[in-house]
């Protein structure tokens, strides 16, 4: 495995709006390889969701990528021009979205938007195309596929609707799925089936996976790595059993902490004192500190995110495994 | 801390019953139209359709209990919630409030007795008035009802904001101006303000954040504590519904398939639903493991499955459970379920 298939340097992703520049993604780095599954992580306003966006190139105005590295196989998608991001997009890197219906158009019939789908990266014929489509909604489990193939969108369950879209997203084989919290809206039975199925994709075709989402127990199952955000930056990254086992950064902890079944039935949950600080108006230092029960001094400077051990990343002056400094 | 939190678990058997439903049903018809009718008379088969949300339903909560109302969406959980409110009227059976039967009384009676009654909702962004400000969101039903009068409007509202978490300083504001989180607090002191004794919340934590979330349940923990009060608890989250309630009931196409307490249902769970059920929430002690499934969907509340409503999807089916309902009946003390596959071993 000599090149990644997805490394992000530094990547800003600004949005510049009326009221100021809102540092939605600012300064992440990641790493994700071949046939891999990475957790983004984070609170709703922690740029999980733009991080996503700004790999596959659909960040719309005011917002912009203002700085920073995407190479995918090795190529800049920064730099591209939009014809060759067209190109690879929807081919090489797909995405799924949290509402299928953004991908399925309700006017058209299924097979009308798979064939079209194909034929767009693809030159065959059309019943070369009928026949892709038909093994992709196999290979997510929709049942009778011939028949649900002249189905239109709103003739499918929700759940249905997200494999029709998943099923979309593997037509052309891609190298990189990024899906943004597929599964949020769904029951936890048909959640558990998707689960299964991605689970099997990802490990029999080699595709690698963005998986963005604020459950922690979902991550928990699915990925190999886990990058958590916190107001547009990664504040700890590292193996998912490591990172949930032995949080180092105190936000990281604090999530945790606050799942109900990490905490004794009927007592209080351990929890996070007061709420996601707005994009807008960031003080400086660290975003978590008026939040931190580790918080001192040191935390009014910018913390720099450092290897703390081998494989593992964090972004904080008082890392878990270290005694708090008594405040000053 | 933990022992006043302990405290009311303890007395738990003592409670009487403080809501009881009986045979509770609600049906929802969708009328013909009249092209409809017209091809009905000529002779057309067309029915008009009726969606049993809630079918034949019996529960009872007794007082200081939290009920944990459970399933998946199209279950008939949030129906059932709301008939218990009395926002919604059913469509068979009894509703009895301290042993009154709520549904026979005059209609200053019932909206005296529904105000002890307060529901709090999932999306805090609809359920305030975005035109009020947030004094009068919580000051107003107080003042109609006479619970307050205007010398101490004030000073009452301050009071619940407090107590809900929120700084008083805020009140001439809209609810625009605050987060979801917050937003969620002042839907809380809207309902205490009318010092209800019983609070149905109805997915009450489900658009929140996880931190936040965490703030608001043991919010709810507190005040549950302080104020003496009775919940019902409905959610899809089985981990918010595991650690808050006493006992769980669990839906499905709008019949309680399992009734137990918490710690039973959790650990022994008897039917073959909650078994799936449980089974497929994922837990973050798991680790790259395969993700169960169970098969299938759930049917469509229109034309739902003859027998046990769970036997297509049900990997214990026998021919039985495709034509006879099986009751609910008690599997081991305080835990009920109706599966057919009890009768054999019991």
């Amino acid at each position: 495995m000599a090149v990644p298939t997805l490394e992000v340097r530094n990547l800003r992703t600004h949005f510049f709006t009326r009221a100021g520049v809102v540092k939605a993604v600012d300064d992440v780095s990641f790493t994700v390889g071949r046939g891999k599954v990475l957790g983004l992580v984070g609170e709703s306003g922690s740029g999980k969701s733009v991080t996503g966006f700004s790999i596959i190139g659909l960040v719309d105005p005011p917002g912009r990528v203002v700085g920073g590295q995407i190479l995918f196989q090795g190529r800049d998608l920064a730099r591209i021009s939009e014809e060759e991001m067209r190109d690879l997009r929807g081919n090489r890197i797909a995405m799924i979205f949290q509402d299928p219906m953004m991908t399925l158009n309700p006017v058209l019939r299924v097979d009308t938007q798979m064939i079209e789908t194909v034929l767009a990266h693809k030159k065959v014929s059309k019943e070369e195309a009928r026949q892709r489509a038909r093994d992709a909604l196999g290979m997510v489990g929709i049942p009778s596929p011939d028949e649900r193939l002249k189905s239109y969108p709103h003739q499918f369950s929700g759940g249905m609707r997200q494999r029709v879209a998943i099923a979309i997203a593997l037509l052309h084989e891609p190298d990189l799925i990024v899906a943004d919290e597929p599964t949020t809206a769904l029951d936890v039975t048909i959640q558990g089936q998707i689960l299964a199925e991605v689970q099997k994709l990802a490990a029999t075709t080699g595709t690698s996976l963005i998986w963005i989402t604020h459950d922690l127990s979902v991550v928990a199952g699915l990925a190999d790595d886990i990058a958590v955000m916190y107001a547009g930056r990664i504040v700890e990254k590292g193996d998912v059993s490591d990172v949930l086992d032995t949080p180092l950064h105190p936000y990281t902890s604090g999530l945790i902490g606050s799942v109900p079944s990490r905490n004794r039935r009927g007592e209080p949950l351990r929890q996070i004192p007061g709420m996601t600080p707005s994009l807008l108006n960031l003080v400086p230092g660290c975003a978590f500190r008026s939040r931190c029960p580790r918080a001192a001094g040191a935390c009014l400077a910018e913390p720099e995110i450092r290897e703390l051990i081998p494989g593992r990343e964090v972004r904080c002056f008082h890392p878990m495994n270290e005694a708090p400094e008594q405040a000053a | 801390m933990s022992d006043a939190l302990t405290a009311p678990r303890a007395t738990l058997d003592a409670g009487a019953p403080m809501v009881e439903l009986r045979g509770i049903s609600r049906r929802f018809e969708k009328k013909l139209d009249f092209a409809g009718k017209i091809a009905r008379r000529l002779g057309a088969p067309v029915r008009e359709e009726i969606v049993h949300a809630v079918d034949n339903v019996d529960l009872t909560i007794r007082k200081g209990e939290v009920v944990g109302l459970v399933g998946e969406s199209g279950c008939g959980k949030s129906t059932l919630g709301r008939m218990v409110a009395g926002i919604l009227p059913p469509s068979d059976g009894t509703i009895l409030r301290d042993g009154i039967d709520v549904l026979r009384l005059s209609s200053a009676e019932a909206r005296e007795i529904n105000l002890r009654t307060q529901m709090i909702f999932q999306d805090p962004y609809a359920s305030l008035n975005p035109r009020m400000r947030v004094s009068d969101i919580i000051g107003e039903a107080p003042l109609v009802h006479g619970l307050v009068t205007r010398a101490g409007y004030d000073a009452y509202v301050d009071e619940q904001m407090r107590r809900a978490g929120l700084d008083p300083g805020f009140k001439r504001r809209y609810p625009h101006q605050f987060s979801g989180g917050q937003r969620q607090r002042i839907g809380i002191a809207r309902a205490l303000a009318v010092k209800p004794d019983f609070i149905v919340c109805d997915e009450a934590v489900a658009a929140l954040d996880v931190s936040i979330q965490a703030q608001i349940l043991n919010l709810f923990m507190r005040l549950r504590t302080e104020l003496d009060l009775t919940y019902l608890f409905i959610s899809h989250d089985l981990g918010v519904v595991e650690h808050l309630s006493d006992r769980v009931v669990i839906m499905y196409l709008g019949r309680v398939v399992e009734e137990a307490p918490s710690e039973t249902a959790f650990a022994r769970p008897n039917h073959p639903y909650t078994q799936s059920l449980l089974a497929s929430v994922p837990r973050i002690e798991g680790r790259k493991r395969a993700f169960s499934v169970v098969m299938g969907e759930i049917p469509s509340p229109l034309n739902p499955p003859p027998g046990c409503h769970f036997h297509p999807r049900c990997p214990h089916a026998m021919e039985r459970c495709k034509t006879e309902k099986p009751e609910l009946k008690e599997v081991a003390p305080g835990q009920r379920s109706a599966c057919h596959l009890n009768d054999g071993a019991w």
